[in-house]
């Protein structure tokens, strides 16, 4: 074989360059197109099934001890809700919040900060993954969502767990398409982890991390662990609420199983 | 041990192609892959282009980052690793005139987009694992790793290995017989990439999510840490985008059209065993 002749390389490097310039375009294509993306999504569930395979209902996240405790875990999403009725709560150091936790109950509940307080409580120290690609470790103390729902009781037909939250992270989306909300199933909720926590690090919440009530679902992404929880409603499917799509960052384009 | 068998250290003298169909069809889904990937994966790191070891960020000090700082009268991109901190304007920190880690071109989609950047990195992580999957389970069973790939003693003495890197460096490819097998610098960085590049980017994959660290914590921990999984990831793309830099340099100057026909066609002669050199003879 010759040496390559110089001008078919020129050519051929060139023909590369124009090409990988094309493909981007095209992938920019690709990416508005909807046929495609449902297909893309479609290894969400490939995922979630292979987790779950491997993650037995009851497998932990790994808990750090004190020392490991980030002196700036970061807040992220709202960091002061702008509501007035939020605000007003705020003003009240939360005396006259009450935890909705209706839906598909037999006993509908609401609970107040003392009355969550009163119920079974589990302390851990874990690591928040945020799907930017962060971490922070933190303390967390709260009820066990376990045994709120086993109060509240369960009927056969729920499903899903949806946690309705007082601010509103998207101002222009109409009605209650703006609010923050989340879901998880009950293989989550009832997990020995999942909590509503109302301390962080041995102190009242934050308002930047979402007091008075924020969820922690350790085996997930930080998006799953809803902030200024006000409602937690048992439903068998949450197509009917907001986007349809399970949570706020779900309606826009992030996956509902956040374990990746 | 059956006695018409030929001796295993002689050439192969069937005709045989010199890229077999498994190796055409998986090493051009792993084109597709690695390229969708390294593209979604620079979109994700976008979302938060900073670095970290251990478990968790250490906001304050990055091991390494891009950021679009105030210079003068102007604003700068930067680029930071270690001890080291240079201006990277126009293409790491802050391009087209938007704060940005890569810019747009090197992104996938190119306008910011986290979530679909994660829904193209997530599905194709998944092609390439089912790929790379077929491609060990094939190349341990057709013996592809052994008589293709492992080196043999010869082949990594310093001054065989030292030869090929002074011929490589002219330029200077094997011709005729020879050409059809991989020479020894190719053998080990196919080999580094199949069996160490290629792993690592896996594994420090599934150490950066929530759900597999709770099911197996080992793949976190072997990496010291979350943060320090997505820091190796981040170097290893790097690693294999090396390997594609050289590796495409090596078509170019090897004569490409008939390198790319024979990753397609398969092409002619026999295939790509050992060459017959007097050298790789076993007194056996």
């Amino acid at each position: 074989m010759t040496a390559p002749n110089p001008h078919r390389r020129g050519l051929l490097s060139g023909l590369g360059a124009s090409l990988l310039g094309l493909t981007l375009a095209g992938c920019d294509q690709l990416n508005r197109n909807p046929a495609l993306k449902a297909g893309l999504a479609r290894a969400e569930g490939l995922t979630q099934a292979a987790q779950r395979l491997i993650l037995s209902r009851s497998a932990l996240a790994r808990e750090f001890e004190a020392k490991d405790i980030s002196p700036d875990f970061r807040a992220n999403g709202t960091r002061r809700p702008g509501e007035p009725a939020y605000q007003a709560l705020v003003e009240n150091g939360f005396s006259d919040w009450r935890l909705q936790i209706d839906g598909l109950v037999e006993r509908p509940l609401a609970l107040s900060l003392d009355d969550l307080r009163a119920r079974p409580a589990r302390t851990q120290i874990t690591r928040h993954d945020c799907v930017e690609g962060w971490s922070c470790i933190g303390q967390w103390t709260g009820a066990r969502l376990s045994a709120l729902l086993d109060e509240a009781g369960l009927k056969r037909e729920a499903r899903y767990i949806v946690f309705h939250c007082a601010d509103r992270l998207d101002p222009n989306a109409a009605g209650d398409r703006g609010l923050y909300y989340e879901s998880i199933d009950l293989v989550d909720a009832f997990h020995e982890q999942t909590i509503l926590a109302y301390e962080m690090n041995g102190q009242a919440l934050p308002v930047a991390h979402g007091a008075p009530l924020r969820l922690r679902v350790e085996r997930q992404l930080g998006y799953k662990h809803a902030k200024y929880v006000m409602r937690i409603e048992a439903v068998e499917s949450f197509a009917q609420i907001a986007g349809g799509q399970g949570g706020f960052w779900e309606d826009r384009g992030y996956e509902w199983y956040a374990g990746i | 041990m059956d006695e018409t068998t030929p001796d295993a250290a002689a050439p192969d003298r069937r005709r045989r192609r010199r890229h077999s169909l498994p190796v055409r069809l998986t090493h051009w889904i792993n084109v597709v892959a690695l390229f969708v990937l390294l593209g979604s994966g620079l979109q994700i790191f976008n979302a938060h282009p900073a670095l970290y070891w251990g478990h968790t960020s250490t906001f304050a000090e990055p091991w390494a980052a891009m950021t679009a700082e105030p210079l003068g009268d102007r604003l700068a991109g930067f680029t930071k690793v270690g001890p080291i901190k240079l201006e990277t304007t126009g293409l790491f920190g802050l391009s087209d005139g938007q704060r940005r880690g890569f810019p747009a071109w090197a992104t996938l989609p190119s306008y910011r987009s986290l979530a679909d950047g994660r829904r193209w990195h997530f599905f194709f992580a998944w092609v390439l694992a089912a790929n790379g999957v077929i491609y060990l389970a094939w190349g341990l069973a057709s013996g592809h790793f052994r008589r293709d790939l492992a080196p043999g003693r010869t082949e990594l003495s310093p001054r065989h290995l030292w030869a090929e890197i002074v011929e490589h460096a002219r330029l200077r490819f094997p011709k005729g017989a020879a050409a059809h097998g991989y020479n020894s610098l190719q053998k080990l960085a196919y080999l580094a990439v199949i069996f160490v590049l290629l792993p690592l980017m896996v594994l420090s994959g599934l150490g950066m999510s929530p759900g597999v660290n709770a099911a197996w914590p080992w793949t976190f921990e072997i990496f010291g840490g979350r943060q320090s999984a997505r820091t190796i990831h981040f170097i290893t793309a790097t690693l294999i985008v090396a390997f594609v830099i050289v590796h495409l340099a090596m078509v170019l100057a090897s004569g490409p059209i008939g390198q790319i026909r024979a990753m397609i066609t398969g092409g002619a002669g026999p295939g790509p065993g050992p060459a017959p050199t007097p050298q790789d003879g076993d007194p056996s």
